[in-house]
């Protein structure tokens, strides 16, 4: 075997492996957040190789903001109890208490309440001085330039023009205490990626990625999925049952479903390679405005 | 590329069983936004299918509103990233690309902008296997074309792409084409690049970038997409001596004791006789450790965990090599350094760098010379800037094993880190082990610091006066020095006005020879506390790294920072020298408070305020403070 053959994969995995150990040399307190999404499902895998046989010595921390899927809170239990991972789960607690949510809220109000508000009080919190997103350059115009240690300001602020230079394998982690890093260790994997790799090493994910006959309604163009009596219902609107599957999984009422029937990993990847839809267009918090996901950035969104 | 999609349509396990053995490349493109670069990116990105339906009708509306092609799609919108960027119409970083064909993924790190081009570029080529360098065909070879040539040479790029573009705009002139190879040529082997690939090309149009153009008959090379596809990468790195930098020791509980590391060259079997550097000790390789089962054989690239068959101290930086071919040990090199910061490289000033898995303190010499990297002329220099490049020679707090960049990537590159701020200030490629590590030893002699202060019935130490110019540091110093003298104690005052008239004579008062005026006085004073003595210093002193690194040259307890706190206006008023009329006046150059920054300490030991205290009553405070400690 020589490096020319190593595949791409397996370059990668090598690659964020090595990431994820610098962290856990450098940093004092390292957290990895968990979405639960199928990205966060192969960061938990390579946490779990990058320190086998140790289990990985860091927890889990899961933003929640009560309105994902019950699946995805299924799995969320599962996962962290097979692996032996320490998981914690922060809700807002002013969310909680005010009841924010996306119907009455709309999706900006929520995102910022449960997800940007509820991050930096839970970092806070627990004084995590690293934490471990899995978010790639792939995905959107202005992560492409993200750096893999990505510095945040005492206000967990991002500062674009701020960022440190990243040179070969060299990660620069020294912070004044106040500061902190999110790092991205899938940031080089695309979405292909991904999948060949859940597909290649059997990773477990949550069901609502493939195909099954499930309760939707039809709003403003998107197929939301009624997963419980929460959701109101609009004059006219009954559920339908129709073959759908999500790819990608965040607030139920906040992400729209796409009919298929691929029941199976290589069914979806096959749907994926031949549709021609990106990713997040299923995720409703990128089109509030242009340029809208480095904004939310700034502000201290992963 | 339609059978592609034909394949995944018809029988996908077949397609992922192909995608599963494609090869990983990444390259760097160079150019500047003239020449095309986010098109060919766009025009990549477009020609593998990697835009999706949704970009494409915004990419649409964009090339509409904003695009600079007139009607057509504009590919240079689908690589612009952050909104201050689109607006000001230039990209400033670096930014990352993915697409994939049949065979291979590729990463391409994209380096635009004008003003941080030498530090992006740098970073981006520093990943890179291979090097895309751009040249519009109507402007040939330009300085610009010299500065990325000169810059991929120096990261040690082996495989380069010379894309001539825009031959639609010349007509597809094959006597153009080879009028700028032969000149590039030409400067190719001044920089010692030996090898390219020359292709003409427009990336606008599509030619010769997936598919041989018709354009072009009297070219008879790969199209761009076919050189990315078959550039063989990895090279010679599994054929050389095995190295692995130990990153983080694996210790689950006390049976298992692991070094996980990224090996960086070399091969390695369960068996082979491995030593540890810099210790020295020798084991062979028990198991390498991966999930979900052991490893027969790992090579350069894999990220593995190694146990060994004896028990031997290892830590985070040490490497793990092939015993009959360690990497050398040494402490002092020579480099090529590169300028990444808005404050200056100040020689002297110690930093931190980081090469491998470890991190230790580096201080600089004055450049040998700057390298100017449009003309590539050598040029005398002080210091370094933003953007520049110099060989300094390096010499590190503790040595380490390395090996030279050309050799090596991982064991010959490293960043420098500024202590105070924490930001990544400059980039290296260490060349050579200068030979005077190994033949100068510190001298341990039998009479020590503590058997000499003894003596004297004191503890050595420095009292570390610092203060704006007539802030009174001369006067307390002085009232300090005669109270501990008419006590029994055994002193000496190092004097700022009196050290220059000596010692530091041959130093002027511009950054850099302020941070070598205070090296030197921070040896002598460690020298006399070697000694026993009790030794003040009266210096401004204004930067807080080299008082710092005075600190840092002292044993704990050892150094007391007395900050002599007086405002400018007070100093101003007083100026007993009359420098601060001088330096008002224009005649005293780079004046601490007026033209020259002071950094007030942060955690003084002790702080005397001028404005409130006599000098009798600080020196006092201070005699007293010192009885205290002892």
């Amino acid at each position: 075997m020589t490096p020319e053959r190593l595949t791409h994969l397996q370059r990668l995995e090598a690659e964020s492996i090595h990431i994820m150990r610098e962290v856990v040399s450098e940093a004092e307190r390292p957290v990895m957040l968990y979405s639960i999404g199928k990205d966060s499902a192969v960061m938990l895998h390579l946490a779990a190789k990058a320190f086998y046989p140790s289990k990985p010595p860091f927890p889990l921390l899961h933003v929640d903001t009560t309105w994902k899927f019950k699946a995805m809170y299924e799995m969320r239990e599962r996962m962290a109890q097979t692996l032996g991972f320490d998981l914690l789960v922060h809700r807002n607690p002013e969310a909680l208490e005010k009841g924010i949510n996306p119907f009455d809220h709309g999706s900006a109000t929520h995102t910022d309440m449960w997800k940007t508000e509820g991050l930096k009080q839970a970092l806070d919190k627990y004084g995590f001085d690293a934490a471990f997103g899995g978010a790639r350059r792939d995905e959107e115009k202005s992560r492409a330039k993200e750096r893999v240690f990505s510095f945040r300001s005492a206000g967990h602020r991002w500062d674009p023009k701020n960022q440190r230079p990243e040179l070969w394998k060299l990660y620069n982690a020294r912070k004044k205490p106040d500061e902190s890093i999110r790092v991205f260790p899938i940031s080089n994997w695309t979405e292909l990626d991904i999948w060949q790799y859940i597909h290649l090493e059997q990773i477990p994910i949550v069901p609502l990625y493939y195909s099954a006959v499930r309760p939707v309604v039809e709003r403003d163009g998107t197929l939301i999925m009624v997963d419980d009596d929460r959701m109101p219902l609009r004059p006219g609107e009954t559920p339908m049952m129709k073959s759908v599957r999500f790819r990608t999984l965040g607030c139920y009422p906040l992400t729209g479903a796409v009919e298929s029937t691929a029941a199976t990993l290589p069914d979806i990847i096959q749907e994926m390679l031949l549709t021609t839809t990106s990713e997040r267009q299923g995720r409703m918090i990128d089109h509030d405005q242009a340029a809208s996901m480095e904004k939310k950035k700034q502000e201290g969104y992963f | 590329m339609a059978h592609v999609s034909d394949l995944i349509a018809e029988d996908i396990d077949a397609y992922l069983e192909a995608h599963h053995h494609k090869t990983l490349l990444r390259f760097i493109t160079c150019g500047s936004v003239d020449d095309g670069k986010s098109t060919l990116i766009g025009r990549l990105l477009y020609d593998s299918k990697m835009i999706f339906e949704d970009q494409m009708a915004a990419l649409e509306a964009d090339s509409k509103k904003v695009g600079t092609q007139g009607g057509k799609i504009d590919f240079a919108l689908l690589v612009d990233g952050l909104a201050a960027e689109r607006e000001q119409g230039i990209t400033i970083d670096v930014a990352y690309r993915f697409f994939s064909t049949e065979s291979r993924k590729f990463i391409v790190a994209d380096t635009p902008g004008h003003e941080q081009y030498t530090r992006n570029m740098v970073t981006g080529a520093s990943t890179a296997d291979a090097a895309v360098i751009l040249i519009d065909a109507r402007r040939g070879v330009l300085t610009q074309t010299r500065r990325h040539s000169y810059l991929v040479s120096l990261l040690g790029i082996r495989n380069i792409v010379l894309a001539i573009n825009k031959m639609d705009l010349v007509d597809w002139s094959q006597d153009r084409f080879d009028e700028i190879l032969a000149e590039y040529r030409e400067f190719a082997a001044r920089i010692g690049l030996t090898g390219f690939t020359a292709i003409p090309m427009s990336a606008l149009d599509g030619d010769n970038i997936t598919e041989r153009s018709d354009k072009a008959p009297w070219y008879d090379g790969p199209p761009l997409m076919r050189w990315l596809e078959e550039v063989p990468v990895g090279d010679d790195l599994a054929a050389g001596p095995f190295r692995m930098p130990v990153q983080w020791v694996n210790r689950p509980n006390l049976d298992f004791r692991g070094f996980a590391g990224q090996i960086s060259s070399g091969s390695i079997k369960p068996g082979d006789r491995i030593r540890v550097v810099p210790s020295g000790r020798e084991s062979r390789v028990a198991r390498i450790v991966v999930q979900p089962r052991d490893l027969d054989q790992a090579v350069a690239g894999q990220s593995v965990t190694l146990t060994l068959t004896d028990e031997i101290d290892i830590s985070r930086g040490d490497i793990i090599a092939a015993a009959d071919n360690p990497p050398a040990v040494a402490d002092q090199f020579e480099s090529t350094l590169v300028w990444m910061d808005d404050e200056p490289m100040l020689p002297g000033r110690p930093y931190l760098l980081k090469i491998g898995a470890q991190t230790v303190t580096a201080t600089i010499t004055e450049p040998k010379y700057r390298v100017n990297v449009n003309t590539l002329e050598h040029t005398a220099a002080k210091r370094l800037d933003l953007n520049e490049i110099g060989v300094c020679n390096l010499s590190l707090g503790k040595p380490i094993p390395f090996e030279a960049y050309a050799d090596n990537r991982d064991l010959g590159g490293f960043i420098l880190i500024d202590r105070l701020t924490n930001r990544t200030v400059g980039a290296g490629m260490l060349h050579f082990a200068l030979r005077r590590a190994d033949n100068i030893h510190w001298q341990s002699t039998d009479i020590d610091k503590t058997a000499r202060a003894a003596l004297k019935g004191q503890k050595g130490r420095v009292v570390w006066f610092t203060g704006l110019s007539g802030a009174g540091k001369s006067t307390i110093a002085n009232l300090v020095e005669k109270r501990l003298h008419a006590a029994g104690r055994h002193t000496y005052l190092l004097d700022g006005d009196n050290v220059r008239h000596g010692l530091n004579r041959d130093l002027g008062f511009t950054e850099e020879d302020r941070v070598e005026n205070i090296r030197r006085v921070a040896e002598v004073a460690k020298l006399m506390v070697d000694a026993g003595l009790i030794v003040l210093t009266a210096f401004i002193s204004p930067f807080r790294a080299e008082r710092r690194m005075a600190r840092e040259m002292m044993a704990e307890g050892e150094f007391i920072e007395v900050f002599v706190s007086t405002p400018i206006e007070e100093a101003e008023r007083r100026d007993v020298k009359g420098l601060y009329a001088k330096a008002r006046a224009g005649e005293l150059k780079n004046f601490t408070g007026v033209d020259s920054p002071y950094e007030a300490p942060e955690l003084a030991e002790i702080t005397v305020d001028t404005t409130s205290l006599s000098p009798v009553e600080a020196a006092e405070r201070i005699v007293a403070w010192l009885d205290e400690a002892g």
